[in-house]
């Protein structure tokens, strides 16, 4: 019994201090968010309990309705763009390395430059170039197309979409590698079987090569969604906390920070209001990927 | 290599296929370079020429703008900030991490399932959503506007997906190594620190990149958290001067190759390692 305690110790010893940090940093934040949301408050000051008033404030009161349903529908553009065009791309240019193109060792290396910059960084930068008087007009002068100049940022139907391609170009080499690994794990003897019995490249890639790497296509979907549910630091960089032109590309990762932390335009910090979106948030995020992970996780084939 | 998809012995069709797949690379690759070329020489150009010429080169190499930026500009301070938080961070990560992942694999007991999972859903929780309830908490302990502040939240961050990827690594380590050291009458601790540590260094390796490159690049929690100029992280710091500097694009353009450079100079050497580093909590 002894060594039975001792042992009992010595675990404690090992797991206390990441518990600690992870429940007073990640877990007790989380319960604060629920029960902050049904307060109201005066600044940072708690008032009364308000039930679900807060939620119902974001979904059908002005401002926050109309602000709210704004932001969540550029995340929905922003995770329908991301998961067609960058995890398509991603999934194709995966495939294709896989085959050992000429190059793929040198442009496996090279797409994944981007993908460690910081968002910061990059937004400021592309911010530059999309500029009306930027380097990308500048390139569409040069080639003797300069009816294809936009103001690419301060168009209110194109501002969301510039960002997100921005977006694609800093983060496309991630689901490419991820692809790559994952379409390299396949065993050889299951595509050679399958060349034998003649069958096209197409066939192995949609028969054997897609159903064997579910699992990767899950990961990449659920790292979409709560990437696309987050999205801020390239709304802040590019168009600003307030989402401009005219809150055309602003979130709910932006409509979250102005309303907990005050902005310019909309005063005060409302930490009623501002506790509800981020438990949206958290919602959302968890069942966003519980629904890919039920429905992928159907199609995952075992060898 | 039957997995071969070049021109050799293809078909007219596969040959056009490959050929737009090389054209596709071949483009994405210069849409990554010419930018980074562009900032770079635009670093060494005048407001004026770049607005006015932005394809020219740059009519000499003068490094005063990065002299200005630097020093002149407090960018140096920035540096340094984000160099120690990254550090601090990596530094407890990596031990609260291997303690705890060492906890949840080499041990059976009958709550380990429920504390690896309470680890495991901070990867699932998006943190930046309880940004007002952490604010709230670092009011109240006094740590906002202190490094500490983030620190921690990084930390925390970090633990998670450190957990999950070294217990992967620890369970399968065979019993029989520690056996054999506890009948040498080696305690937990040195079992850990010397058995167990040593075997595990490359998946060290991994987690170190997997995390101090968000942590590095962390725009949001300092936002919030760190107002005062002597603290400002790398990424911080940045939006102040594009705030500050925003008509002055020789030197935003300078500010933007002094935040970007390293991480891409650090990359040119150790490719491999920062490729298998970020992809390691997607693939197995």
């Amino acid at each position: 019994m002894h060594k039975k305690n001792s042992e009992k110790l010595w675990i404690a010893f090992f797991v206390s201090p990441a518990m600690a940090i992870v429940v007073s940093i990640i877990l007790l934040p989380l319960f604060m968010s629920l029960f902050n949301s049904l307060f109201s408050w005066r600044q940072l000051i708690r008032d009364e309990f308000v039930g679900l008033e807060n939620f119902r404030r974001v979904f059908f009161t002005e401002p926050y309705k109309t602000r709210f349903s704004n932001a969540i529908g550029n995340n929905a553009t922003w995770l329908g763009v991301t998961m067609l065009v960058q995890n398509t791309l991603g999934l194709a240019m995966g495939y294709f390395l896989s085959r050992r193109i000429r190059g793929s060792e040198f442009y496996k290396r090279i797409i994944f430059i981007p993908v460690l910059f910081s968002i910061v960084a990059v937004g400021f930068l592309w911010g530059l170039y999309l500029k009306p008087n930027g380097l990308l007009n500048g390139f569409l002068k040069l080639i003797g197309s300069p009816e294809m100049a936009r103001a690419w940022l301060g168009d209110e139907k194109l501002a969301t979409f510039s960002i997100i391609a921005v977006n694609i170009w800093r983060w496309v080499g991630f689901p490419s590698l991820v692809f790559l690994a994952a379409i390299d794990s396949v065993p050889t003897e299951c595509l050679e079987a399958a060349w034998m019995d003649g069958a096209k490249d197409r066939t192995v890639f949609f028969r054997i090569i897609l159903p064997l790497i579910v699992p990767s296509i899950l990961i990449i979907t659920v790292l979409t969604i709560v990437g696309s549910l987050n999205v801020f630091e390239q709304i802040y960089t590019m168009a600003g906390l307030d989402g401009s032109p005219n809150y055309s590309t602003d979130t709910i990762g932006t409509l979250f920070y102005r309303t907990g932390f005050g902005s310019v335009d909309s005063g005060n910090p409302e930490i009623g209001v501002g506790s509800a979106i981020g438990v949206i948030i958290y919602f959302l995020t968890l069942a966003a990927s519980l629904v890919s992970i039920m429905s992928l996780g159907k199609q995952e084939v075992e060898l | 290599m039957s997995a071969d998809l070049r021109f050799a012995s293809a078909s007219t069709g596969k040959k056009i296929l490959v050929a737009a797949v090389q054209v596709f690379f071949v483009l994405y690759c210069l849409l990554i370079f010419y930018p980074l070329f562009n900032m770079i020489m635009s670093s060494f150009k005048t407001t004026r020429e770049i607005l006015r010429f932005p394809f020219a080169l740059p009519k000499s190499l003068d490094f005063a703008n990065y002299k200005t930026v630097l020093v002149d500009r407090g960018f140096g301070r920035f540096f340094f900030n984000s160099l120690w938080m990254t550090g601090t961070t990596m530094a407890f990560v990596l031990l609260f991490g291997s303690m705890a992942a060492y906890g949840v694999s080499r041990y059976t007991y009958r709550l380990r399932t429920t504390v690896y999972l309470v680890f495991l859903s901070g990867i699932m929780l998006p943190l930046k959503a309880a940004v007002i309830p952490l604010f709230i908490i670092m009011k109240r302990l006094d740590f906002v506007n202190k490094p500490i502040s983030v620190i921690l939240i990084f930390i925390a961050m970090s633990l998670p997906s450190t957990i999950f990827i070294l217990s992967g690594f620890m369970k399968a380590i065979p019993k029989d190594l520690e056996y054999a050291a506890r009948i040498d009458g080696c305690s937990d601790w040195m079992i850990y620190r010397h058995v167990v540590m040593p075997v595990v260094t490359p998946a060290i390796a991994l987690v170190t990149i997997y995390n101090s490159v968000p942590v590095w690049n962390d725009f949001f929690f300092p936002l919030v958290f760190l107002q005062d100029q002597k603290f400002k992280t790398l990424p911080l710091g940045l939006t102040n001067f594009f705030g500050q500097y925003s008509t002055d694009w020789s030197l935003l353009f300078t500010a933007l190759s002094l935040a970007i450079l390293p991480m891409l100079l650090l990359y040119a050497f150790m490719a491999k390692y920062f490729i298998k580093g970020m992809t390691a909590g997607a693939v197995k």
